[in-house]
């Protein structure tokens, strides 16, 4: 397990980051007694048909934090995000090694239900993927498959007020969710997945198919929620793991014997010491720029 | 010089010859086709229209050509059709959706079934004849009645429906099932409530057509017992001829009247129901047609 | 914020399910039911022709059927040698063929490599028109037109000839022929033709010398998959091309296919049990071979191609 350092800023400046931004993101980190712990992952690895996309990551997520994994294109990333609610098990071939930890339950552990784990740990993709139904029908549609009917109305209009996009639709609820923007589609889609109230909302590459302005708001967004919630993010963008995450994971790729591809977790640390003062070489390398 | 350009010129003009002898190859190759569909229509419409009337459409078969109609065949097959879209939808769609979203592909059961079904769509039809005649209506004794040939006609279109359907559903895609699993809706719930109602509209089109595929096969029902002489009106577990069956009947007489005007007013009957059904499959597809 | 004011590690979350999910269990059930009635439908299928057929050659040797020449089973004394039927259907697959073949892939090639997109997408669905007029259509069509204006011609061809049905199913057949042996050649990467353009190959070219030779497995799909159909065609030769089994190989008489023998016989009231009627399944029983054969060769030279280029 990689151990987690007090946060301590020091103000290095490396190239390639913008510190305002890690200013911006304000709050300094609660001590490590203080924080709660949502997952604890132990040495965990993946591997689809055998080739090991994923291997020995260990980490810890707490609670009402925005926690952000960043590394090179195909470092596994998306595939370790999708351990989080069994969203491998969709995928054939793919098999999970090591433990996830959640809330110090196996998270697979033999009767552990895909559908209760995804009822409270919800996931937002990184294209919009708007269900081809009606505003209302996205939002209601988690909520109705999970028998959560009662004030459904109340429910939706919440999640969308909590999304920032009441005022956007209010009007429209009927329509169809294909008319919407790419970025209202994106805030759509985080709504659907807050009208089941999870605990945890996982999101992969949020804003990579969006504009400036709604990656703004989607990040504008993260900070809003993670009040209540709490968020892992995989991007790609490194200012945007910079203004929003408390903590940051790195991961690479090492190459194995037949040219084999497997993603390593490099290096996990509150974000400033991340961006700032990163203890290990290919970790300087990446947030300043120098690699891939 | 004048030699070089000369060759030039030559082995050109030999190129541009056997070019355009090649395309006129290939422009006869389509004109073949499309010519004997004209040839095929105009010499049927300008037989049997005159013969087209009510009489035909009314009145049961005779010995008399002038008073022969169809009545009891042109009502087996709208039996039929109805018999066969109640029968073969559910099991089609239910077929496709095993294989395309319950049966784990690397099984070799599941892969010997798809193999199962493509070798099963290219059975010639008479074969399915053949085992209508042993089973059906000699072994279970059901007789030459007009539920042995619906369910006989069921299973020879199964196949076609089966490949449509799942085409139709692999074409809503997969970002509509992940963002559906991960509000966590389990398997049926993501099948019943999205991709189903997504693939309704390339489902339909592809059974009507497979639909009216099966209305016109003569040679199965001849086996399973479509009778020459039926002057009644068909029921389920009663004597039924068809009309394929009725225009074979036709065309096997030796008499003028009957093998080539009747013969042809009743094509006329067949091609303009056959006809309404594919335009109405083409409708669907044009209006409901979702890009993705 | 779902797990409210305690502190979720003192408040164990289930996540199992709160009861079992039958529903679930019973649907998949039902649909993999489904999913069986194929497997029972070719189980019905190979039973329903086999046993039969073994009670036929009980009695009737299975080397006089293969090689005997003469079929004539409802005379007495009676004659089971089936080649007359072979033959038959070979000769009016072979007269399919020699119109499908050339016709089918010369509409293959002119809608992959010579028609604009806008073209292909009126021409491609007229053309399928012809694969769904119901063959008992065609089968009149050679009767009372093919077949007088091959007489109009001078030849001497009977009311009923292999020719005017093989002609009839030949042309039925050329958009099976097309349709597959387009998505083949669809399926050939563009950089192939560029890098043959570039070097100046004509049209004609690179039709024949790039796309032809790269897309043979799905062409050679598509004329097995002709032949089996051509095999398998019932009606144009019940109704065109007459009921005498005939062994003389000549396109211009009456012949009698495995298929027609098949129709004609089972229509009839043929007693269960009697020779006759088990003759129905021993034919039927070489047909189903013989297609069987060629459309798992297809099957197999489709995904050949798919795997290449997908
Ligand atoms: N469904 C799958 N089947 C097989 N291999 C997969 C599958 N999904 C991912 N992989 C492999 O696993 C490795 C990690 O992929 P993953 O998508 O997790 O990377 P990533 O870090 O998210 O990349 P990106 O930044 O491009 O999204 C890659 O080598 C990829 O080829
Ligand atoms: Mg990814």
């Amino acid at each position: 397990m990689v151990t987690v350092p007090e946060s301590q800023t020091v103000p290095v400046t490396l190239p390639g980051v913008n510190v305002d931004a890690v200013a911006e993101r304000g709050r300094p980190l609660p001590a490590r007694e203080l924080r709660e712990v949502v997952f604890d992952v132990q040495g965990l690895g993946v591997s689809y048909s055998g080739n090991m996309a994923l291997q020995d990551v260990s980490l810890e997520v707490y609670r009402n934090f925005v926690t952000a994994f960043i590394g090179p294109s195909g470092c596994g990333k998306s595939t370790f995000i999708r351990c989080f609610n069994h969203m491998n098990a969709l995928i054939p071939g793919a098999r999970i090694h090591g433990r996830i930890l959640y809330h110090e339950q196996d998270l697979y552990g033999t009767d552990v239900d895909p559908v209760e784990v995804r009822k409270r740990i919800g996931m937002v993709f990184q294209k919009p993927n708007p269900f081809p139904k009606s505003i209302y029908d996205n939002v209601a549609f988690g909520p109705r498959v999970l028998g959560m009917t009662d004030g459904l109305d109340e429910r939706v209009e919440r999640a969308l007020h909590q999304a920032a996009l009441w005022d956007e639709v209010k009007d429209r609820l009927k329509a169809s969710a294909l008319g919407l923007s790419g970025g209202q589609q994106q805030r759509l889609c985080i709504a659907r997945c807050l009208a089941v109230e999870p605990e945890v909302i996982l999101m992969d590459e949020p804003a990579s198919a969006l504009d400036p302005i709604a990656t703004t708001r989607i990040e504008d967004l993260m900070h809003e929620l993670k009040r209540d919630y709490t968020i892992i993010v995989v991007t790609h963008n490194m200012q945007q793991a910079a203004r929003v995450a408390d903590m940051t994971a790195f991961f690479s790729v090492t190459r194995g014997g037949e040219g084999q591809r497997t993603g390593i977790l490099i290096e996990y640390d509150a974000t400033d010491k991340i961006f700032t003062q990163p203890s290990d070489k290919r970790t300087e390398d990446y947030v300043t720029g120098r690699f891939g | 010089m004048s030699a070089v350009s000369a060759g030039l010129r030559s082995s050109r003009r030999r190129g541009v010859w056997a070019g355009r002898l090649f395309m006129a190859f290939l422009l006869l190759s389509l004109a073949i086709g499309f010519a004997t569909l004209l040839t095929l229509v105009v010499q049927v419409v300008f037989k049997g229209v005159e013969w087209v009337d009510l009489v035909l459409l009314l009145e049961p078969p005779s010995a008399d050509p002038q008073i022969a109609g169809a009545r009891p065949a042109i009502l087996a097959t709208i039996y039929l059709g109805v018999l066969l879209l109640a029968l073969t939808v559910p099991l089609g769609v239910g077929t496709a959706i095993y294989l395309e979203e319950y049966a784990n592909r690397n099984r070799w059961y599941n892969r010997l079934l798809e193999i199962n079904i493509q070798n099963l769509a290219a059975v010639p039809s008479i074969v399915y004849g053949i085992l209508g005649l042993a089973f059906l209506v000699r072994g279970l004794g059901l007789g030459r009645v007009l539920l042995a040939g619906a369910m006989i006609l069921t299973l020879l279109v199964l196949p076609t429906v089966i490949i449509a359907a799942r085409e139709a559903i692999r074409a809503v895609p997969d970002s509509i099932r992940q963002g559906a699993y991960a509000l966590g809706a389990t398997r049926w719930q993501v099948v019943w409530r999205q991709v189903l109602p997504a693939a309704v509209p390339g489902i339909a089109t592809g059974s009507i057509l497979a639909l009216s595929r099966a209305l016109g096969e003569t040679a199965p029902l001849l086996l399973v017992g479509a009778l020459t002489y039926v002057s009644f009106n068909p029921t389920l577990l009663g004597d039924f001829t068809a009309l394929p069956v009725q225009i074979y009947q036709w065309v096997a007489r030796p008499q003028p009247e009957f093998r080539d005007t009747l013969a042809a007013s009743g094509i006329i009957v067949l091609l303009v129901i056959l006809l309404a059904m594919n335009a109405l499959a083409i409708w669907l597809r044009n209006r409901y047609e979702r890009r993705w | 914020m779902a797990t409210g004011e305690a502190t979720a590690a003192d408040q164990r979350i289930a996540l199992r399910a709160p009861r079992r999910r039958w529903g679930e269990d019973v649907i998949k059930g039902a649909l993999a039911l489904c999913a069986l009635l194929s497997v029972a439908t070719t189980i019905g299928i190979v039973a329903a022709l086999f046993l039969p057929a073994f009670e036929f050659f009980e009695e009737i040797s299975i080397v006089d059927f293969i090689t005997g020449t003469n079929w004539a089973p409802l005379f007495a004394p009676s004659s089971f040698g089936v080649l007359p039927l072979v033959a038959g259907t070979l000769l009016v697959t072979a007269i399919a063929c020699a119109v499908c073949m050339p016709f089918g892939l010369g509409a293959a090639i002119y809608l992959s490599e010579y028609a604009r997109a806008r073209t292909r997408k009126s021409v491609k669905p007229a053309l399928e028109v012809l694969a769904g007029i119901p063959t008992v259509v065609y089968g009149y069509f050679a009767l009372t037109f093919v077949g007088p204006r091959l007489q109009d011609l001078g030849l001497p061809v009977g009311v009923f000839s292999a020719l005017s049905a093989g002609l009839v199913m030949g042309v039925m057949l050329i958009p099976t022929v097309a349709s597959v042996s387009e998505d083949a050649m669809s399926a050939v990467p563009r950089d192939l033709r560029d890098g043959a353009y570039a070097l100046g190959s004509t049209r004609l070219q690179v039709a024949t010398r790039i796309v032809v030779p790269a897309a043979v497995s799905g062409i050679i799909a598509s004329y097995v998959l002709a032949i089996s159909r051509a095999v398998g065609e019932t009606m144009i030769v019940l109704i065109a091309a007459g009921g005498q089994p005939n062994l003389a190989w000549n396109p211009l008489e009456a012949v009698q296919t495995m298929t027609a023998f098949v129709a004609a016989t089972g229509q009839g009231d043929t007693p269960t049990g009697s020779i006759e009627y088990k003759t129905i399944f021993a034919v039927g029983a070489t047909l189903f071979v013989m297609t069987f054969v060629m459309n798992l060769l297809s099957i197999r030279l489709v995904r050949r191609f798919r795997e290449v280029y997908e």
